[in-house]
C-alpha cells in the first residue's frame, strides 16, 4: 500500500501527550532566554535619554524636565539596543511572556522622589568622590614637582 | 479547442501565503500563459536606511521576510562589515551559520507542511509544523525570538552560546531526525504524493540557466549555483560541503531537494558544533562608512542567492542598499514552468519555487 506511509506516526499522536498548550488555563513556561519586555529600574535610571535616541523604533520616550521615561510596547520590537546602550545597566529584558493588553499606548514611569536620607548619601557619595579626585589630583602635583626639582 | 480564457489566480487564494497575481491564459484546462504581477505588498524598506544608522537597520532589514529574517539580518550584517573592513570573531561565525542553517531547517519544514496541504495531505503538514515547532523553541531558548531573532549585529553577535546550549540544540535535533525519516518516507514514496508532484511543472537544465534560477528550485534542474560552496565565513571550515541536486527538474524533484536539504542542514549544525572555537562573539564597530565605500555580498538563503549591495555616504547613513532576493529572479522561471500545465496544478508549481512575495518587494 503506498498510500499510507505516515500510519504509524499518526496512530503514535493519536495516544502521545498533546502538542500545544490550553491557553490560558495553562502557560507555556518562558525559557531563560527569552527577550521578553523591556523593564527599566527608575531608582537607577538617570534620564540621560540615551535609549530613546538608539531605539530604531522610536517606541522610548524620555522627559528630563517631567522625570518620566515611558515605552510604547506596541511599537517595541524588542531588539534589546537600549538595554545595550545603556550606561547606567538599568534597562533589562525581562525573560516573562507579556499579557495582553487592554489599550494601547505607552506605560508611563516616573522616577521616585528621593528621600532625605538617599539624597544625603548621595551627596556624602559625591563629596567622597571630589575629595579622592583631590587628593589623587595633589600626589600627581606633588610627584610631579619632585621631578622637576630633580 | 475552446477559446483562450484568461483566470485571474490571486492575490487572495487560500493556497497563497502571500499576495503574487497570475493572469493565467487558458485553452480548456491547459495554461498557455501566466503573467505574473507583483507589487501588493511594498514597504519602501530600502529606502529607510536613509532614515535609520547602519546599527538600526539591522532590525529592519530582519523584517525583510518573516522565515528567513535570520538569514536577511546575516546577509546585511555581512554586507556592512566588509563595506567598513571589519574583522567578525571566528566564534561568531561559527555561531551564525548554526543559526542560519536551523533556520534553514525551519524554513524547509515550513515549505514542506504548506506544500502538503496544497495537494491535501493535512495530516503530513500538521507533522511537518510540529517538527518545526521544537525548532523555533530552540530560537526561543537561545535567542529570544521565536521568528524575528535580532541576534546579529554588525562586527558580531548579541549573546554567546554556551556548552549547555550547543548540547540542547544537538540534542533537539537528533530527537526530531527519526520522526523526520518517516516525514521524507511519505513525502519521497508516498504514491499519493508522487501522483501530484511527479513529471508536473518541469524545468529543463538549459532553461534553469537561462532563467537564472537560482536555489532548490535551480537545484532540482541540475544547476549548482549554492553560495555555500564559495565557502564563506564559518563555510569555509566545513570538512565537505556537496550541494544537494536532482535532475528531474519537476514538482518532485524540488520537494526532494528540500527535504534533503535539511539533513544536510543538520550535519552542518553538529559538525559546526564539534569544530566551533572559544572566544569573544562581538568586536565593536565605530566610526562610519567611508564616502564612496561600496560593498556587495551574496547568502544562500533558505530560498536561493540574495545579493545584497551597501553604498557609504561617509555618515552613519548609507547612501544606498539594495537587496535582490530569490524569489525575484525565481518568478521568470515559475511563469516558464507554468507554461503547458494543468490549471490543476498551478497551485502546486507556484507553491514549489517557495515564492516570498514580502522578500521581492521590501
Amino acid at each position: 500500500m503506498g498510500s499510507f506511509k505516515l500510519g504509524t506516526m499518526t496512530i503514535k499522536s493519536i495516544f502521545s501527550k498533546p502538542e500545544t498548550v490550553l491557553y490560558p488555563v495553562m502557560e507555556k513556561t518562558a525559557p531563560d532566554g527569552l527577550k521578553g519586555h523591556i523593564a527599566n529600574d527608575m531608582k537607577v535610571c538617570i534620564l540621560c535619554g540615551i535609549c530613546e535616541r538608539t531605539c530604531p523604533a522610536g517606541a522610548l520616550r524620555v522627559d528630563k524636565a517631567e522625570n518620566l521615561w515611558a515605552i510604547d510596547s506596541f511599537a517595541c520590537v524588542q531588539c534589546g539596543a537600549c538595554t545595550r546602550a545603556c550606561p547606567k545597566d538599568c534597562l533589562t529584558m525581562e525573560p516573562t511572556y507579556k499579557k495582553p493588553a487592554a489599550s494601547m499606548g505607552e506605560d508611563v514611569f516616573y522616577k521616585p522622589e528621593e528621600t532625605e536620607e538617599e539624597r544625603a548619601a548621595k551627596e556624602a557619595e559625591k563629596a567622597a568622590k571630589i575629595e579622592a579626585a583631590k587628593k589623587a589630583k595633589e600626589a600627581k602635583d606633588a610627584a610631579k614637582a619632585e621631578e622637576t626639582s630633580d | 479547442m475552446g477559446q483562450h480564457t484568461v483566470i485571474p489566480f490571486g492575490p487572495q487564494h487560500p493556497v497563497l501565503p502571500e499576495p503574487l497575481h497570475l493572469d493565467l491564459v487558458v485553452d480548456d484546462e491547459v495554461v498557455v500563459e501566466a503573467i505574473p504581477q507583483i507589487g501588493f505588498v511594498h514597504r519602501g524598506l530600502e529606502r529607510l536606511t536613509q532614515t535609520r544608522d547602519y546599527n538600526q537597520f539591522i532590525y529592519i532589514a530582519e523584517r525583510i521576510c518573516g522565515i528567513c529574517a535570520f538569514g536577511h539580518s546575516l546577509g546585511y550584517a555581512e554586507t556592512i562589515e566588509e563595506l567598513m573592513g571589519v574583522e567578525v570573531p571566528k566564534r561568531a561565525e561559527y555561531l551564525r551559520v548554526i543559526l542560519h542553517e536551523l533556520s534553514r531547517v525551519h524554513s524547509h519544514l515550513l515549505w514542506l507542511g504548506l506544500a502538503a496541504d496544497a495537494f491535501g495531505y493535512e495530516s503530513l503538514f500538521m507533522h511537518c509544523w510540529r517538527l518545526r515547532e521544537r525548532i523555533l523553541d530552540v530560537f526561543e531558548a537561545t535567542t529570544g525570538g521565536r521568528v524575528i531573532l535580532s541576534a546579529v549585529l554588525v562586527g558580531g553577535m548579541v549573546r554567546d552560546q554556551d556548552s549547555s546550549i550547543l548540547q540542547m540544540m544537538r540534542d533537539t535535533l537528533e530527537g526530531i531526525k527519526d520522526e523526520y525519516a518517516q516525514l521524507c518516507k511519505a513525502f519521497l514514496e508516498d504514491s499519493s504524493v508522487k501522483n501530484r508532484l511527479v513529471g508536473v511543472g518541469t524545468i529543463s537544465t538549459e532553461d534553469a540557466l537561462n532563467y537564472s534560477m537560482v536555489g532548490p528550485f535551480a537545484r532540482a534542474s541540475n544547476v549548482n549555483n549554492d553560495v555555500r560552496c564559495l565557502g564563506r565565513g564559518g563555510y569555509a571550515d566545513l570538512s565537505d560541503f556537496q550541494p544537494i541536486l536532482e535532475t528531474g527538474g519537476d514538482c518532485f524533484a524540488r520537494a526532494k531537494v528540500r527535504a534533503l536539504e535539511v539533513l544536510q542542514s543538520i550535519d552542518i549544525i553538529n559538525e559546526m558544533i564539534d569544530k566551533i572555537p572559544d572566544g569573544p562573539v562581538f568586536e565593536e564597530v565605530k566610526g562610519a562608512p567611508a564616502a564612496g565605500a561600496q560593498a556587495c555580498n551574496t547568502l544562500e538563503q533558505p530560498r536561493g542567492e540574495c545579493y545584497y549591495y551597501a553604498l557609504g555616504n561617509g555618515t552613519k547613513y548609507l547612501e544606498r542598499m539594495r537587496m535582490r532576493t530569490p524569489t525575484s529572479v525565481n518568478l521568470a522561471g515559475m511563469a516558464t514552468a507554468l507554461k503547458g500545465c494543468d490549471l490543476a496544478d498551478v497551485n502546486m508549481i507556484v507553491l514549489t519555487i517557495d515564492p516570498c512575495i514580502s522578500c521581492t518587494e521590501r
